[in-house]
């Protein structure tokens, strides 16, 4: 793991080390706090009706019995929540997702919300409420929504990125294209051409916390929230502008998340809780149970998709088209539009094109699913990859080391690329001794690219230090993997000091200023920023601070090792002073210490990675192992390497779970039949293999360490990887995931095996 | 809701059988909380069997092996004289979910959960068990292949509760053996799994006993599977026989776990694997 | 609905509370006792974040009813550090970074307790397939494992 010290100047002593993290001993011990941990004197139980029809108008909504049976202290629906934004809109959608209006969109569409001294009477609440449905055609697949005819999922919408502008709703929410130059021309250069078509299923972020909060709203308006969430500034932003409340008088409080992946970057059931505890005038706690979590949050796309790649004998690829279509749920998105921007991000490719159709279906809304939409296309692109190498008889990894880009690359989706990773990890793949291990009967090895943007966003920062020299370090970003930790050691190593010297947490919404969600592997990245601009400037008040303690001009100070040092000889007779010392002296000198940071994190770098994967196949019973994974991925600097390895592992066991088994199964009614762990299978312990990481470093240049985040990418490899594997192993190429055992054993059959 | 827990198997049919509302037993609770947690059960008395002594042990008599209703899969594992001798049953009700299921699940309770994919039935059908029901009006013995009638449904009639599995005698050159199918390496249900039980004479097959699970609305007794075995050192013609046959008697449905196709042909498949275990654990020799 | 009494032992404390027949012995202990180390992940036994044990035995409390708590002895997550020092297997989840949103620690740190009390030299197989009632969505259970093995050396010196 080299770090390029030319480029930033910088050996680090704090930062790269693998210190243990802050957050530890609360969560070994059961202290820590999550969403549903929270209790308040007086507290109701909060509980939902849902819709169990797909698509259906509310002919009838009557909650006037439940309102009167004893112990139930409100009833909400749609009729308590004014449309304030005039019917349309992101704001709009969200709404309507909360609580259903006119129509139900989907099975598990929230319809009522009622709150109730306990469990029991909330549950009889529920059944006491008379609802009718008058049920309407549904479509649950992305392939059937777009074919003509098609039941029209919302009347209002009509597909934008046409021209002229359609006068006919449509269940295309949105046309997106990127690339450049000319692929007709392209693949008429090729030598050899692989098209083919791919599907892929819905799957879930599956945090194994479901969403909790408690909101307790006062008769002056202010108002509580505790909630489990990725982001509290967001949900403070969604919440208060749906319930038409001032923002400042929302205080919203991040609780230890429980997992999040991107389907806590979304308000579900907080503004309903919220609009409860209104009404009722007490606290209300609402806990989605899984089944609702599965129902009625907000899972990934299916997506269906053509791609076609030409090449040249020689490796180079001279064309490649991806065309794909992802269903967003029953509300505009523009989930397609990211997969098409992402599809060929690893190649330098003369000419491109993606074309990006997002549409509707009678499915929950789509939310964020670590690297949002990247995973699907990669499946797709990346198995006509390794097609197409076979093809010319070139090594996977060549082929791909042959066209892979670099820096100054004009990217798939637009930019130029600075100095990047994906070069780096396919030669490291090469060079893995994985690549070399033996394989046995019935098994194959396959590998991936991936890749990821990366964000930067809102964010701010406070450090405050006490008069003992222990630092207060504030931070509004939600921590989900280890931000805390990672905070610490950077702000320990600009300040010179030990890591056990800074406390950091994570502030509530009244205290710091707006801070954006923990999604776009933005958070080290961003709060890294914003804490090293922080310490600076204390690093500043401090210097100015010993120089007023020595009487000495400032220019003759300098912060070093976490000291002030007195500069020049006339000065020589000054022993330094710690910043412990100047901060008892601190009330004389001129009250508290502090540095701040608001910033807007630009230059975020991308991140990209390859994996190696080696699976079994039985062939009787198309039953897939994987007996070895590798992730070779570049994260510019490693602030802490542990949580820069779990995250590597984190995202692979996804990918690994959304390749072989995890999917949404709809019936022909458009009703979820698998809403649980049961029978949405997510990789247990005894599935998996230890995962093998290699920590790359190519500096971000545009970060002050180089900086770049990792959360994200190594969900997106997986899915070709073992796609890959598995051809290589069973000697079929995979087209629908996940690569159940029944579809590889229908695949075997079908290719008379 | 009202719990109880008797001491007597006599007092828990009792309650049973003079509740007017919905009445159910709890052993380990691993079906019936779930049920309840879904809200697609709605108890109006919950009995706790697990306080009934005689429901609690696994006893060795002559005529082979008692085990209680209430006794564990966990408690079962660690019976050495149980795994040596029905190794088979015991891997069966020990793949009935993970350590904290089987901390609880019971033998009995699955089977009376009547799941056409419970795990320990096939087993318990190869190996020949038989329940001893208890209720308002007295004792019989039942085949455990007689206990489910359909999916969720047993033939037990009202205040009807199984107090005890019974294993029969091991002849000598014997061995039993479940095999399942499953996407992941734990924590499904069945997808389809076969139990085969046999004993060997002079080598050769002179008993078998051939269950599968999740490919009908009960677990199914294959007699024309046992059939193709009998008389034979499992050579290959008599597996694929057995296959077939175990195909052939396939019912299965299309649901999100498997497919009537995928059902009928890994039925064969995991018949053949669980003879070849079997046999060899017979001692027997190809 | 009737309520029950239930009196019971949780990490070696004497504990009375009273719930409804109904409820889960999850909710008893986070609602009732409040004990909220143990968590629901799932409410079905899939999951494995309410992990505890009853009379010694590793289960999940949300398919045990409060009521059946009744004179047993219930060990939770909270029960694990003693006299202010932290368990091996706490400890070594830090050191190994085996945990990252932590919802899943308390369960893993039962389950993985429970192995360790009956098999102190576990193979990594069997590490794998006794923790399979666990799920982990953050770690892919690397170093959840790692941390297990790194806590059996330990504990068998």
């Amino acid at each position: 793991m080299d770090h390029d010290t030319s480029f930033t100047n910088q050996t680090f002593k704090t930062v790269g080390t693998r210190v243990n993290r802050p957050d530890g001993v609360d969560k070994v011990t059961g202290r820590a706090r999550y969403g549903a941990d929270a209790t308040a004197p007086g507290q109701l139980v909060g509980l939902f009706l849902r819709s169990p029809h797909a698509h259906a108008k509310i002919t009838k909504l009557d909650v006037s019995k439940a309102e009167k049976i004893k112990g139930v202290k409100a009833v909400i629906t749609s009729a308590d929540l004014p449309d304030r934004f005039g019917g349309k809109g992101g704001q709009y959608d969200t709404l309507v997702n909360c609580m259903a209006r006119d129509r139900v969109l989907y099975d598990g569409h929230a319809v009522a919300a009622v709150a109730a001294i306990d469990h029991a009477t909330a549950r009889k609440a529920l059944k006491a409420i008379k609802v009718s449905y008058e049920v309407l055609p549904h479509v649950t697949d992305v392939d059937e929504a777009m074919a003509p005819g098609a039941p029209v999922v919302n009347e209002n919408v009509f597909t934008s990125g046409m021209d002229p502008r359609p006068t006919k709703p449509s269940n295309v929410s949105r046309i997106s294209t990127f690339g450049h130059g000319d692929v007709d021309v392209g693949f008429a250069e090729a030598d050899v051409i692989i098209e083919k078509s791919f599907k892929t299923e819905q799957t879930h972020q599956g945090y194994i916390e479901p969403h909790a909060c408690l909101a307790s709203v006062g008769p002056d308006g202010s108002a509580d929230l505790w909630v489990t969430t990725q982001g509290h500034f967001t949900f403070r932003t969604m919440c208060s502008a749906l319930l038409g409340m001032d923002m400042a008088k929302l205080k919203v409080t991040s609780s230890e998340i429980g997992g999040g992946f991107g389907g806590k970057t979304h308000v579900w059931v907080e503004p309903i809780a919220l609009a409860l505890s209104r009404k009722a005038n007490r606290p209300v706690k609402v806990v989605m149970t899984r089944d609702e979590v599965f129902r009625a949050t907000g899972p990934t796309c299916s997506t269906s998709m053509d791609i076609k790649i030409g090449a040249k004998r020689d490796g180079t690829i001279t064309a490649a088209q991806s065309i794909l279509r992802y269903q967003n749920g029953a509300f505009p998105a523009t989930w397609a539009m990211m997969g098409a921007m992402t599809s060929f991000a690893c190649y330098d490719l003369k000419n491109c094109k993606s074309v990006g159709y997002d549409v509707l279906c009678n499915r929950p809304k789509v939310a964020a699913y670590r690297a949002p939409s990247a995973p699907m296309a990669a499946f797709g692109v990346e198995s006509v990859v390794d097609m197409v190498a076979a093809e010319i008889g070139m090594d996977p990894v060549e082929f791909r080391i042959k066209n892979a880009a670099k820096e100054g690359t004009r990217a798939s989706y637009g930019p130029t690329y600075g100095p990047i990773g994906i070069g780096p990890t396919l030669e490291a793949v090469k060079n893995h001794p994985h690549m070399k291990a033996p394989l046995g009967p019935n098994q194959g090895r396959g590998m991936a690219c991936g890749f990821w943007f990366n964000f930067g966003g809102q964010t701010c920062v406070d450090i405050n230090i006490g008069t003992d020299g222990t630092i207060n370090l504030t931070l509004g970003t939600v921590d989900v993997g280890g931000a805390r930790a990672s905070m610490s050691l950077i702000c320990a190593e600009e300040l010179g000091i030990p890591y056990e010297q800074v406390k950091a947490n994570v502030a509530d919404t009244s205290t710091l200023g707006h801070n954006d969600t923990t999604e776009g592997s933005r958070g080290t990245f961003s709060s890294g920023m914003a804490t090293i601009f922080a310490a600076r400037e204390a690093i500043t008040e401090l210097k100015s601070r010993a120089a007023k303690m020595w009487g000495i001009p400032v220019e003759a100070v300098e912060w070093s090792e976490g000291s002030a040092t007195a500069v020049g000889d006339e000065h020589s007779n000054l022993a330094d002073l710690s910043l412990a010392e100047i901060a008892a002296a601190s009330p004389g000198t001129g009250g508290p210490i502090a540095g701040h940071n608001e910033v807007v994190a630009d230059g975020a770098g991308v991140s990209f990675a390859s994996h190696i994967c080696d699976v079994e196949v039985d062939p009787e019973t198309g039953g897939t192992k994987v007996l070895r994974y590798t992730v070779v991925q570049d994260a510019g600097k490693a602030i802490h390497p542990d949580y820069v390895e779990g995250q590597f592992q984190g995202g692979a066991a996804q990918g690994i779970g959304w390749a072989l088994n995890e999917e949404y199964i709809y019936g022909d009614d458009g009703r979820l039949q698998n809403a649980g762990f049961l029978d949405y299978r997510i990789p247990v312990c005894s599935d998996l293999p230890f995962i093998d990481t290699e920590i790359l470093e190519i500096p971000n240049p545009n970060h002050p360490y180089g900086i770049r985040g990792v959360g994200e990418t190594s969900i997106v490899p997986p899915l070709a990887a073992i796609g890959n594997a598995v051809s290589n192993a069973a000697g079929v190429r995979m087209d629908h995931v996940p690569m159940s055992p029944p579809r590889i054993l229908k695949a075997l059959d079908d290719a008379g095996q | 809701m009202r719990y109880e827990a008797p001491n007597t198997t006599k007092e828990a049919a009792k309650l049973l059988a003079k509740e007017k509302g919905a009445a159910f037993v709890l052993a380990g609770g691993t079906d019936l909380l779930v049920r309840m947690k879904a809200g697609m059960t709605e108890p109006d008395l919950v009995v706790d069997i697990k306080h009934i002594p005689a429901m609690q042990e696994i006893k060795t008599t002559a005529s082979g092996f008692k085990i209680g209703a209430v006794v564990s899969g966990a408690t079962l594992g660690e019976n050495k004289k149980l795994k040596k001798a029905w190794p088979g049953v015991v891997e069966a009700a020990n793949l009935i979910g993970s350590d904290q299921i089987q901390g609880r699940c019971t033998m009995v309770g699955n089977l009376c959960n009547a799941s056409p994919a419970a795990d320990s039935v096939p087993a318990m059908i190869a190996a020949g068990a038989k329940a001893a029901v208890v209720g308002p009006n007295g004792r019989r013995t039942v085949a455990v292949e007689n206990i489910a009638t359909g999916p969720g449904s047993t033939s037990l009639a009202k205040g009807e509760v199984i107090e005890s599995i019974s294993l029969p005698k091991r002849p000598t050159k014997s061995g039993d053996a479940y095999l399942r199918f499953i996407p992941r390496t734990e924590m499904d249900i069945a997808v389809v799994s076969a139990g085969v039980n046999l004993t060997l004479e002079k080598g050769v097959i002179k008993t078998a006993r051939v269950a599968l699970g999740a490919v009908a609305p009960t677990a199914l007794l294959v007699e024309d599977a046992a059939k193709a075995i009998i008389g034979t050192k499992l050579d290959d013609e008599a597996l694929d026989a057995l296959a077939a046959a175990c195909s052939a008697a396939c019912n299965p449905i299309d649901d999100k776990r498997g497919t009537v196709e995928y059902r009928t042909r890994v039925a064969g498949v995991l018949a053949k694997r669980a003879a070849n275990i079997a046999f060899e654990r017979a001692g027997g020799k190809k | 609905m009737s309520s029950v009494h239930v009196s019971t032992t949780i990490n070696g404390d004497p504990v009375e509370f009273a719930c409804p027949a109904d409820e889960s012995l999850l909710d008893s202990l986070r609602d009732r006792v409040g004990l909220t180390g143990s968590k629901e992940g799932c409410g079905t036994g899939d999951c494995g974040a309410c992990s505890i044990t009853l009379n010694g035995r590793l289960v999940c409390s949300c398919l045990v009813l409060g009521a059946e708590a009744n004179g047993q002895e219930i060990g939770t997550v909270e029960g694990l550090h003693a006299n202010g020092e932290l368990h091996p297997l706490q400890q070594q989840f830090i050191n190994n970074a085996a945990l990252q949103c932590g919802i899943c620690t308390p369960g893993f740190l039962v389950a993985a307790k429970a192995l360790l009390d009956r098999n102190p030299d576990p193979d990594e197989e069997e590490i794998r397939y006794a923790l399979a009632g666990n799920l982990c969505r953050c770690t892919g259970y690397d170093k959840i494992v790692r941390a297990v093995q790194a806590a059996a050396k330990q504990m068998r010196k």
